[in-house]
C-alpha cells in the first residue's frame, strides 16, 4: 500500500471540510502536509493556542514594505484549518507544503493565478461530465452536502483529477513550481516518519502528489532560479466577509455562514438553518412562527426535489426564504443574507503571534515622527507650518479614523484663528494594541487601512452629513486615494436625501474644500462635479422646499441658504452662481415664502445686482404696506437687512422707507415689532450702527429743528426723531 | 365550438397540443390529482423542446427560478400569492399554471370591491331553497369549493381588491382545508391536489391591505418588470402595434425611437439610477410600469396622427410622461425636475425632449 495518501479538497468547502475529518480519524497517519506557505511552519502551533479563533489567517508581508503582503485565511469549515488542528490536537507532525511566502511575495508584480485562471476548471470539467451546467453546486450537491455515511470520495476524485490532467495542457511554469516545491516537501516528510502521510491539497493538485513521485532531481531543476525576498510571516484575525474576496488560496466564497452552518450543524440541516433564519427575522421584530419554518423547509425540500437534488443547497434555502418567511419582500431578506448567509464574524489570534505589519508601520512611522507611546497623557501643540507636526496631525487623524484614539483634539490653550494651530491630548493605554489588531484587517499601513476605513465608514453611513464629515476627514487624513469612492457614495446619498435643508449643509464644505484646494494635488474636478450635481438637486428641491415652513423652519433655511450663497460666491463658477440666482429669483414673487427668507432672498439677490434698487425698494414697500401683519413686516425687515447694516448705511431711500415704516407703526404694533427690530440691528456692529445712526440722522437733519450746542446733535438725533414720533404717534 | 372561433380561447384550450404532449413524455412522479409533474409544468411555462421534437412555446419570459419556485408551492400544497406590478403577467401565469396542474384555468373568482362572501363559499338558489328547504341540490357552489371537492387548483384574481372581511373566508379555507356548511349541518374536506393560486397588484394606491393571517397562509412570488431595456421595449413596442391596430392609428414612422426613450425614462426613474448607472437619481411615488409605458405612447401616437403631423415626436410622449411620473404633486415634481436637469439636459440628442418637457411644466 502506497504511504501517500492524498486527500483533494475544493478550499473553503464544508463538506472537504468534514470528509478529510473523517478520514484522518480512520487513517491515523503518522504525519499530515497541508497546501499552504512552508515558511509558515514555526507559527502552525499557533493555530491550537488558546485565544485563536478562525476565520484567521496566515499573513506574509515584506517588512521593508508592509503594503506588499499576502493572506491565506482559513475559516473554521476550511478542510485546511480542520487538518491542521486535526494533527496538532493528536499530536502529528504537520507542515505545510507548497511555496514559502518569500517567492510569492517576490512575485507581486503579477498576482498569484486565481483558481479560474487554470487552462481547465477542474470542477467544471467534473460537473460537465455529470451533465450538470453549474459546476458549484454540481460540487455542493456531490460533495458538499454529502452525509458522512457514504464511502471516502478521495479515491474516485483522485481518479477523476487524473483523468481531466491528462488531457489539460500542461500547467505553467508557476504551477509546476508549487507542485514541485510539494513533492519535495513530501520526500521530506516521507523520510523522517514511518507510516502513511496525509496530503490535504487542492484536489487539482492530487495527482501530482500521488505515488509514484518522479525523481527529486527533476524538481530541483524546476525549482531552480525561485525568485525570493525577505518575509515575514504571522495570523491575523480575518472576517467572513473578507473571505469572499481574499488572496492566497484564491478560492473565495461568497457565502460562509452557510458554509460554517453545514460544517457546525450535527444533523438536520435545512431545519436547523430555518430556525436561525426565524431567528433573525424576529429579532428585526418581523413575526415568524413555527409553522411558517415548517413550510419554509417543505418549500426548500420541493424545490431541490423539482431540481433533482437529493438536499436543498443555498439556493434553494434562500428562495424558500424570500417566497415564506419573507411574503415576497427582498428587504428582509437582506438581514438573512448578511447575518446569516455571510455571517460577519471577526475571527481573534492569541497575545503572543507576532506583530501585525499595521503595528510595524505604526512603531516606524511614530519613530519618525518622534511620537513615544508614554501610558501618561499630554498635551501637544502643533503648528501644521513644520514637516514634523504636520505628519504628526496626519498620523493622529489616521489612527483616529481607524479607531486607535492614541491622541484626541483638545481645545487650544492659545486663543488663535489661525488654522495652522492643532492641540492633541496624547496617551498611549495597552488596549490600544487591541485596537491596531482589529484595524490590521483594513490594511497592512497606517494610511493604506485609515484610507480603506474611510471608504467603508463612507459606505455604511447612515445620512448625508456623517458622509460630508467623511469627506472632511480624507482632507485631514490626506489620503486623497480614498476620495473617489467617498465622493461617489457622497453622490448617492444626495441622490436619496430628501431634504433640502441637509444638501445645502453639505455644500458648503465641500466648495471650501475644492477652493483651497486642501486635498493636495486630488482630483479637485471630481469635487466639482459633485459640488455641481449637489446644486442641481438644491435647485430642483428649494422651490417645494420654501413653502409653509414656520419661524425656526426658515430660520433654519436662511442659513442654509446663506451659507449656499457664500460659497458660491467663493465658487466663483459663473454657471453653478447663475443656476442658483435663477433658483432664488424663482422665490422672491412667491407668497408662501416665510418674510425671514423672503426677505432674504431680495436682498441676496439684490447684493448680486439681479434686483436693482427701485426694485428692493418697490418691494420693500411693498411688503411694508396695510396688508401685512407686522409681525410678517419685521421677519421680512430682518430677512433683509440682517448680517450687516453697510446696505442701510448707504441707501438713503431704503433708510427713508424704513424710517418712515416705523414712525407710521401704531403703538401696538410699534410694541410686537420692537423686539424683532432689536434683534435685527443688534446684531450689526457698533460701526455699522453709527454709520445707519447718522444715515437715520441726515434723513432727520432735513427735517428736526435747532438742537442745544451742548449736546451732541449728531447723536442724539435718532433719539429725539424716534420720541418725536412717538409723541406724534400718541397723539 | 372549436377553440379557434373563440375570441379567447383558455390555456387549456389554447395550448391542449402541447399539455398532451407533455403529459405523454412525462415520466416523472405526479403528486396526487396532477396532470403534470412539477418538472414538467416548469417546462410548459417556460418552453422547452421534448425529446420527439414537439416544440412547447414559452409562456412567461423571466427568471427560471421564480416559475420553480411557485410550481413547488403548489407541490407543498400551499397556497400561492403572485405579487406585481400592473403588467408583469400575473394573471397569465396564473392561468397557465392552473391549466398546466390540473387541466382546468376556469375555477376563478374575479376579485372586485363588489365581490361577496358568496363568491368564496357557496351560494344559494333561493327557489329551491323556498321550495324544498336547505339541501345539496338548492347549494351554489363557489369555484373554489368546486375546486376543493375534485382536488384542483382555484384561481383568486386581485386578490386585493376584495373587501378585507370577505377575504378573511379564505383563511378556514387555506389552514383548515375544509369548508363548513352549518346550513347543512355537514362539510366539504378538500381533495389532495387542491390549492389556490391568487394574484394581487402591490403597488396600486386604494387596495385592501391583506391581513397578517391571510398573507401567512401564502408562499409569495414577486414577479419582476422586465430585466432589460431590449426586452421592455420589445414588449411596449408589441402591444403599441396591437393597440394602434385596433384603435386604426396609421403607422407612425419614428416611433421606435421615442419608444426606447419612453422606456429609458420609465425604467430610470423606477430603478433610482440611469442606464449607465453613474448617476443616482429620486424614484418617484407611482408604479411606472411597463403598462403604463405603452399608453403613454399610444396616447402620444393619437395626438401625432389626429393633430400633428402623423411623425411621433418629443412633444406628443412630453405630457403623457410628466403625467405618469408625476403623481403626488410635491415629491414626485421634486423628482422629476431633478431627473430633467441633472440627467435629459446633459444627455446628448435629448435636447428636443428636455425642451418639450421644459414647456410642459
Amino acid at each position: 500500500m502506497s504511504r501517500i495518501v492524498v486527500l483533494g479538497v475544493r478550499h473553503h468547502g464544508p463538506g472537504s471540510a468534514r470528509s478529510v475529518l473523517a478520514e484522518l480519524d480512520r487513517l491515523q497517519p503518522a504525519a499530515v502536509v497541508i497546501e499552504g506557505p512552508a515558511d509558515a511552519d514555526p507559527i502552525a502551533h499557533l493555530a491550537a493556542a488558546e485565544g485563536m479563533a478562525p476565520p484567521v489567517a496566515l499573513l506574509a508581508y515584506a517588512p521593508d514594505a508592509p503594503q506588499t503582503s499576502v493572506f491565506w485565511p482559513f475559516a473554521g469549515f476550511s478542510p485546511e484549518w480542520q487538518a491542521l488542528r486535526w494533527a496538532l490536537a493528536h499530536d502529528v507532525g504537520v507542515r505545510f507544503c507548497d511555496l514559502p511566502s518569500a517567492s510569492v511575495l517576490a512575485r507581486v508584480t503579477e498576482p498569484p493565478p486565481r483558481r479560474r485562471a487554470r487552462p481547465v476548471d477542474p470542477i467544471a470539467e467534473l460537473a460537465r461530465a455529470a451533465g450538470h451546467d453549474d459546476p458549484e453546486r454540481w460540487w455542493d450537491a456531490v460533495v458538499e452536502s454529502r452525509t458522512l455515511d457514504a464511502e471516502s470520495p478521495f479515491p474516485t476524485l483522485l481518479e477523476a483529477m487524473t483523468e481531466l490532467r491528462r488531457d489539460a495542457p500542461e500547467e505553467d511554469v508557476w504551477e509546476q513550481r508549487r507542485e514541485a516545491y510539494m513533492r519535495r516537501t513530501l520526500r521530506a516528510v516521507l523520510k523522517e516518519v514511518d507510516g502513511p502521510v496525509a496530503v490535504v491539497c487542492g484536489a487539482w493538485h492530487g495527482p501530482a502528489l500521488a505515488e509514484p513521485l518522479p525523481p527529486a532531481a527533476a524538481d530541483t531543476r524546476i525549482l531552480r532560479g525561485l525568485p525570493k525576498r525577505k518575509a515575514a510571516l504571522t495570523w491575523v484575525p480575518f472576517t467572513h466577509a473578507r473571505l469572499a474576496s481574499s488572496s492566497g488560496y484564491g478560492a473565495g466564497v461568497d457565502s460562509p455562514g452557510w458554509y460554517d452552518h453545514l460544517f457546525t450543524a450535527p444533523d438536520e440541516p435545512v431545519a436547523r438553518w430555518f430556525t436561525k433564519v426565524a431567528a433573525v427575522l424576529r429579532e428585526r421584530d418581523l413575526p415568524v412562527s413555527s409553522a411558517h419554518v415548517i413550510e419554509a423547509v417543505r418549500l426548500a425540500e420541493a424545490l431541490a426535489a423539482l431540481r433533482g437534488r437529493s438536499l436543498p443547497g443555498l439556493a434553494e434555502v434562500q428562495e424558500a426564504a424570500l417566497a415564506v418567511l419573507c411574503e415576497g419582500d427582498p428587504v428582509p431578506l437582506r438581514y438573512v443574507t448578511n447575518d446569516l448567509v455571510v455571517g460577519e464574524r471577526l475571527g481573534s489570534v492569541p497575545q503572543d503571534t507576532p506583530a501585525v505589519p499595521l503595528e510595524v508601520d505604526l512603531v516606524a512611522q511614530a519613530r519618525k515622527l518622534r511620537l513615544k507611546r508614554e501610558p501618561v497623557g499630554r498635551r501637544l501643540a502643533l503648528d501644521l507650518r513644520r514637516d514634523t507636526d504636520r505628519g504628526r496631525s496626519q498620523l493622529l487623524h489616521r489612527l483616529a479614523v481607524l479607531g486607535i484614539d492614541w491622541g484626541t483634539p483638545a481645545a487650544d490653550d492659545v486663543a488663535s484663528t489661525g488654522t495652522f494651530r492643532e492641540t492633541w491630548d496624547v496617551r498611549w493605554r495597552p488596549e490600544l494594541a487591541v485596537a491596531v489588531i482589529d484595524a490590521a484587517r483594513f490594511g497592512t499601513t497606517v494610511a493604506g487601512a485609515a484610507a480603506a476605513r474611510l471608504v467603508h465608514d463612507a459606505a455604511t453611513a447612515t445620512d448625508l452629513v456623517e458622509v460630508t464629515r467623511t469627506v472632511e476627514k480624507v482632507l485631514l487624513t490626506d489620503l486623497p486615494e480614498a476620495l473617489p469612492d467617498v465622493l461617489r457614495t457622497l453622490d448617492e446619498k444626495a441622490a436619496l436625501d430628501v431634504d433640502v435643508v441637509h444638501l445645502m449643509t453639505a455644500l458648503p464644505p465641500l466648495v471650501r474644500a475644492q477652493r483651497y484646494g486642501d486635498v493636495r494635488g486630488t482630483d479637485t474636478a471630481a469635487l466639482r462635479g459633485i459640488v455641481e450635481a449637489l446644486l442641481v438637486r438644491i435647485c430642483a428641491g428649494l422651490p417645494a422646499a420654501v413653502t409653509g415652513l414656520g419661524e425656526d423652519a426658515a430660520r433654519e433655511m436662511r442659513t442654509a441658504v446663506d451659507g449656499v450663497h457664500a460659497a458660491l460666491a467663493l465658487f466663483n463658477e459663473r454657471e453653478d452662481l447663475a443656476r442658483w440666482t435663477a433658483a432664488l429669483r424663482g422665490l422672491v414673487d412667491r407668497r408662501d415664502v416665510h418674510g425671514l427668507l423672503a426677505g432674504r432672498i431680495v436682498r441676496l439677490l439684490a447684493d448680486g445686482g439681479v434686483l436693482g434698487h427701485d426694485e428692493v425698494a418697490r418691494r420693500l414697500s411693498a411688503q411694508l404696506s396695510i396688508g401685512v401683519p407686522p409681525a410678517a413686516q419685521a421677519a421680512w425687515v430682518e430677512g433683509l437687512l440682517s448680517g450687516g447694516g453697510l446696505l442701510l448705511a448707504h441707501d438713503q431711500e431704503l433708510v427713508a422707507l424704513i424710517d418712515e415704516w416705523v414712525t407710521g407703526l401704531a403703538e401696538e404694533d410699534f410694541v410686537v415689532v420692537l423686539p424683532l427690530l432689536r434683534r435685527t440691528f443688534g446684531q450689526y456692529s457698533r460701526a455699522e450702527r453709527e454709520e445707519v445712526a447718522r444715515a437715520v440722522g441726515a434723513l432727520d437733519g432735513r427735517q428736526a429743528g435747532p438742537a442745544d450746542e451742548a449736546v451732541d446733535d449728531r447723536r442724539a438725533a435718532p433719539a429725539v426723531a424716534a420720541v418725536a414720533a412717538l409723541l406724534r404717534g400718541a397723539r | 365550438m372549436t377553440s379557434t372561433d373563440l375570441l379567447r380561447p383558455h390555456a387549456e384550450q389554447a395550448y391542449a397540443d402541447e399539455l398532451a404532449a407533455l403529459a405523454a413524455q412525462d415520466d416523472r412522479p405526479r403528486p396526487p390529482s396532477w396532470r403534470l409533474s412539477p418538472r414538467a409544468v416548469v417546462d410548459y411555462l417556460l418552453g422547452t423542446t421534448l425529446p420527439d421534437g414537439t416544440v412547447i412555446t414559452p409562456k412567461y419570459v423571466g427568471p427560471r427560478r421564480l416559475m420553480e419556485v411557485a410550481v413547488a408551492t403548489l407541490a407543498t400544497d400551499r397556497a400561492l400569492l403572485l405579487l406585481g406590478v400592473p403588467g408583469t403577467a400575473k394573471t397569465w401565469v396564473s392561468e397557465h399554471l392552473a391549466a398546466a396542474v390540473s387541466g382546468d384555468s376556469t375555477l376563478l373568482v374575479q376579485g372586485t370591491s363588489g365581490t361577496s362572501e358568496d363568491a368564496i363559499r357557496y351560494g344559494w338558489n333561493y327557489a329551491r331553497l323556498l321550495a324544498e328547504g336547505p339541501s345539496r341540490e338548492a347549494l351554489v357552489p363557489s369555484p373554489i369549493l368546486t375546486a376543493m371537492a375534485e382536488g384542483r387548483v382555484a384561481r383568486v384574481e386581485e386578490l386585493t381588491r376584495i373587501p378585507s372581511e370577505v377575504q378573511d373566508a379564505l383563511i378556514t379555507i387555506l389552514s383548515e382545508k375544509t369548508l363548513p356548511i352549518p346550513e347543512l349541518g355537514t362539510q366539504v374536506q378538500a381533495v389532495k391536489g387542491f390549492t389556490v393560486i391568487a394574484t394581487a397588484n402591490d403597488r396600486d394606491r386604494g387596495v385592501n391591505e391583506l391581513s397578517s393571517a391571510l398573507r401567512r397562509r401564502f408562499n409569495t412570488v414577486v414577479l419582476p418588470l422586465p430585466a432589460t431595456e431590449d426586452q421592455e421595449v420589445e414588449i411596449v413596442a408589441r402591444r403599441v402595434a396591437e393597440l394602434g391596430a385596433s384603435l386604426e392609428l396609421p403607422p407612425v414612422p419614428s416611433a421606435m425611437e421615442e419608444i426606447r426613450r419612453v422606456v429609458r425614462v420609465f425604467r430610470e426613474l423606477r430603478s433610482g439610477a440611469t442606464a449607465d448607472g453613474r448617476t443616482a437619481i429620486k424614484s418617484p411615488s407611482g408604479t411606472l410600469s411597463t403598462a403604463e409605458a405603452i399608453s403613454v405612447v399610444t396616447s402620444g401616437m393619437a395626438l401625432a396622427t389626429h393633430f400633428g403631423d402623423g411623425v411621433l415626436r418629443a412633444a406628443d410622449v412630453a405630457s403623457g410622461i410628466r403625467g405618469a411620473v408625476v403623481k403626488d404633486p410635491v415629491g414626485d415634481q421634486v423628482a422629476w425636475t431633478e431627473y430633467l436637469e441633472a440627467v435629459v439636459r446633459e444627455r446628448e440628442g435629448w435636447g428636443d425632449f428636455y425642451r418639450a418637457c421644459r414647456d410642459d411644466e
